[in-house]
């Protein structure tokens, strides 16, 4: 099993990137390449890692990046994906890393199809439940109640559940993550590396910018989403779902934080009546008496 | 060696990838591109063609597979038709501002609404400003040749640009004609392998198409407008070289016939070009000097051409299969801009005609060729813009 200490001391997302203080998305890409190496294409559509790397001509990239259109981040990949294997470069590992708005909603399409085409290479949808590099609009990820500038009352939907989606194309490998748990992390994407066929990545990455908490908070609300419940490490491989520590020690409901702890830190959330509040507890029991139910099957999907 | 084949130019246009030797084909199918598309897959299928072919899920992605492989660094081809173009219209910016020299088949196609399925350009032209070399071919063999030569342009280093390949949906595309495909040695002689101005590489980690503040993004367009002037220049040159090695020529950037002592230039595009000649041969019998200049490349756009041609002519008539709503045919357009700022300018008239398929004969060229001499005589366009065959 790695550990902190086993990984590597290079660095692939060098110093000076443009991330706002305490993004959760820069902490997530740094993992990225402390488990992938620099063997590795991204694709990157225009999302906050846009801005990140930093305007033309520097870059905080020290691996090849294709930036592309918002939609358009699967089709790329394949197409990167069809050229390297003719061309005998298998090796490469292609990257399609996107956010939320990127994924569920405009690149929901590209995603499915390569998804579908059995595209080898590793999604990746870093969720900050927002659009946040265009002023934190609404999107298909923001969660129920998230104030946006968009829903100023208030998201009155639920958060779409794109692994879910994702799971339903039987591709070969689905996994959820949190920059809080980066073993967790970096596990997933190097498992995701050795397996053939399309691998999707779903990481949940606070936002101190658009979720609104002081920005040295970002991995406490990270695992508060774990640990209350909100978000649920997992993954379904093959078609099997599988619970990953710590969230295989919360099916039962008393070891699971009210989600209160974590709505109450982030001003996304402060306009909550103690009836929206419960009905957001409700909805996430009702969602591990899912996961209960599904860890007894030999398919979930 | 070199054969015969006697096909359409949708299959013709899949012959002409595979001698190019396309290693990625992305491409969805959309009526009446659809079976350049099906040559294509039958040729990776059996093996005679060592590419990978990706059925994408939308034209969008079509083109966003492209910008991928020949960024990967490989050559790369689709093909489509009006509505699939259209939804590619922001991909296309991208593959332009990127510089990659992907070659892509536009089966014309007018737009809807209505839905039509017949051609006219109004699908390719709504994309002149995307940054696309575009041709516009007259027959089955100049698709072949057009094809082959498109990559040889777009990937010099002068250029590295996109082109698009058009030819008149049904006209073209499902009609069978005699076809000399080349021989494969000699293609290969013409075409070397794939080239381009960058490539994602592991050991040369660059980041491509990061955002460029307003103190740049003005040179990167500047390097665009230079890449297409170069490429006006190339175009008569490698048509030339092609003439030589195959016996195929097409005037580069615009195909002329009995211009050299004619008061009337029907200038056109396409299919209409072709059908054009007949009727120049027999107003000529009528004593009718009239000559057809045929535009091959609409962009980048024969300007010193066009003003060659005015400079020889009395009068230009052009014909548009295509409208820009609120002002006339790009054409008229085009050919009046160029010729603005000489002295001695010979009327232009403008028509519109074959919209949406319908069928453009010689006879019909005739009639215009006929009320455009009447105007000559007067010495004014009566009307700037005519719509062709319009009924009340």
């Amino acid at each position: 099993m790695v550990t902190i200490k086993d990984l590597p001391k290079e660095e692939y997302l060098l110093k000076g990137h443009a991330a706002c203080a305490g993004c959760g998305p820069s902490i997530a890409l740094r993992l990225l390449f402390k488990a992938l190496g620099n063997k590795v294409i991204m694709v990157v559509p225009a999302c906050c890692t846009t801005v990140i790397q930093g305007p033309y001509p520097l870059t905080c990239f020290a691996v090849p990046l294709q930036n592309m259109l918002f939609e358009a981040t699967g089709a790329t990949a394949s197409g990167i994906v069809a050229a390297l294997r003719i061309k005998g470069l298998e090796d490469i590992t292609v990257v399609g890393w996107a956010g939320d708005g990127g994924t569920v909603d405009i690149g929901i399409q590209a995603l499915s199809g390569a998804a579908e085409r059995g595209t080898n290479f590793i999604y990746i949808c870093y969720d900050n439940e927002a659009y946040g590099n265009t002023g934190l609009q609404r999107s298909g990820a923001t969660p129920y109640g998230a104030w946006t500038t968009t829903t100023p009352k208030g998201k009155k939907e639920r958060k779409k559940d794109m692994p879910f989606i994702m799971a339903a194309h039987r591709i070969p490998y689905v996994a959820t993550a949190c920059p809080s748990y980066p073993i967790d992390l970096i596990n997933k994407l190097r498992k995701a590396r050795e397996i053939k066929g399309t691998k999707y990545i779903h990481i949940l990455t606070p936002c101190p910018t658009g979720w609104r908490y002081d920005t040295s908070k970002t991995i406490e609300i990270g695992r508060l989403a774990v640990q209350t419940g909100v978000w649920a490490l997992y993954e379904i491989e093959n078609g099997r779902f599988k619970l990953n520590p710590p969230s295989d020690r919360l099916v039962d409901k008393t070891k699971r934080k009210p989600v209160k702890e974590y709505l109450s830190m982030q001003e996304r959330f402060r306009h909550l009546t103690d009836a929206d509040i419960e009905k957001i507890q409700k909805w996430v029991d009702e969602d591990w008496e899912f996961y209960r139910t599904l860890t007894t099957l030999e398919r979930c999907i | 060696m070199a054969q015969i084949v006697i096909d359409t130019a949708n299959h013709i246009a899949g012959y002409a990838a595979k001698a190019a030797r396309v290693k990625v084909v992305a491409a969805y199918p959309i009526t009446p591109q659809t079976t350049v598309v099906e040559k294509i897959a039958e040729f990776v299928e059996n093996g005679e063609m060592d590419a990978e072919y990706i059925r994408v899920e939308s034209e969008h992605s079509a083109m966003a597979a492209c910008i991928g492989a020949a960024a990967a660094g490989v050559r790369t081809f689709t093909a489509t038709s009006a509505h699939g173009l259209a939804l590619m219209h922001e991909a296309l910016h991208w593959a332009s501002g990127a510089r990659l020299p992907i070659v892509m088949v536009v089966v014309n196609r007018a737009m809807g609404a209505p839905w039509s399925i017949w051609p006219d350009f109004s699908d390719s032209l709504s994309q002149r400003d995307t940054g696309w070399i575009q041709f516009y071919c007259a027959d089955n063999q100049e698709v072949f040749d057009t094809i082959i030569q498109a990559y040889r342009l777009c990937e010099d280093e002068r250029v590295f640009l996109p082109a698009m390949v058009c030819l008149e949906g049904f006209i073209l595309s499902h009609t069978y004609m005699p076809v000399k495909i080349h021989d494969q040695e000699e293609i290969d002689a013409f075409l070397p392998p794939y080239k381009s101005g960058w490539t994602l590489d592991v050991n040369n980690p660059l980041t491509h198409a990061n955002l460029v503040s307003p103190d740049w993004y003005m040179e990167f367009r500047y390097m665009i407008q230079e890449a297409m002037e170069n490429a006006k220049r190339l175009i008569p040159e490698i048509d030339k070289e092609y003439g030589k090695r195959f016996g195929f020529q097409y005037g580069g950037l615009i195909e002329k016939y009995r211009c050299e002592d004619a008061e009337l230039v029907i200038c056109t595009m396409g299919t209409m070009g072709a059908e054009a000649k007949i009727a120049v041969d027999n107003l000529r019998r009528e004593g009718l000097k009239v000559g057809v200049a045929r535009v091959r490349v609409f962009r980048p756009f024969p300007v010193e051409e066009i003003r060659k041609l005015a400079e020889q002519t009395r009068m230009i008539t052009t014909i548009d299969r295509h409208i820009s709503f609120g002002m006339e045919g790009f054409l008229a357009t085009e050919v009046k801009a160029s010729i603005y700022h000489m002295k001695n300018k010979p009327l232009v008239a403008g028509f519109i005609a074959g919209l949406g398929g319908r069928d453009v004969t010689f006879k019909t060229i005739e009639s215009i060729a006929k009320k455009s001499m009447k105007w000559l005589e007067k010495g004014r366009v009566e009307k700037e813009t005519e719509w062709v065959d319009l009924k009340e």
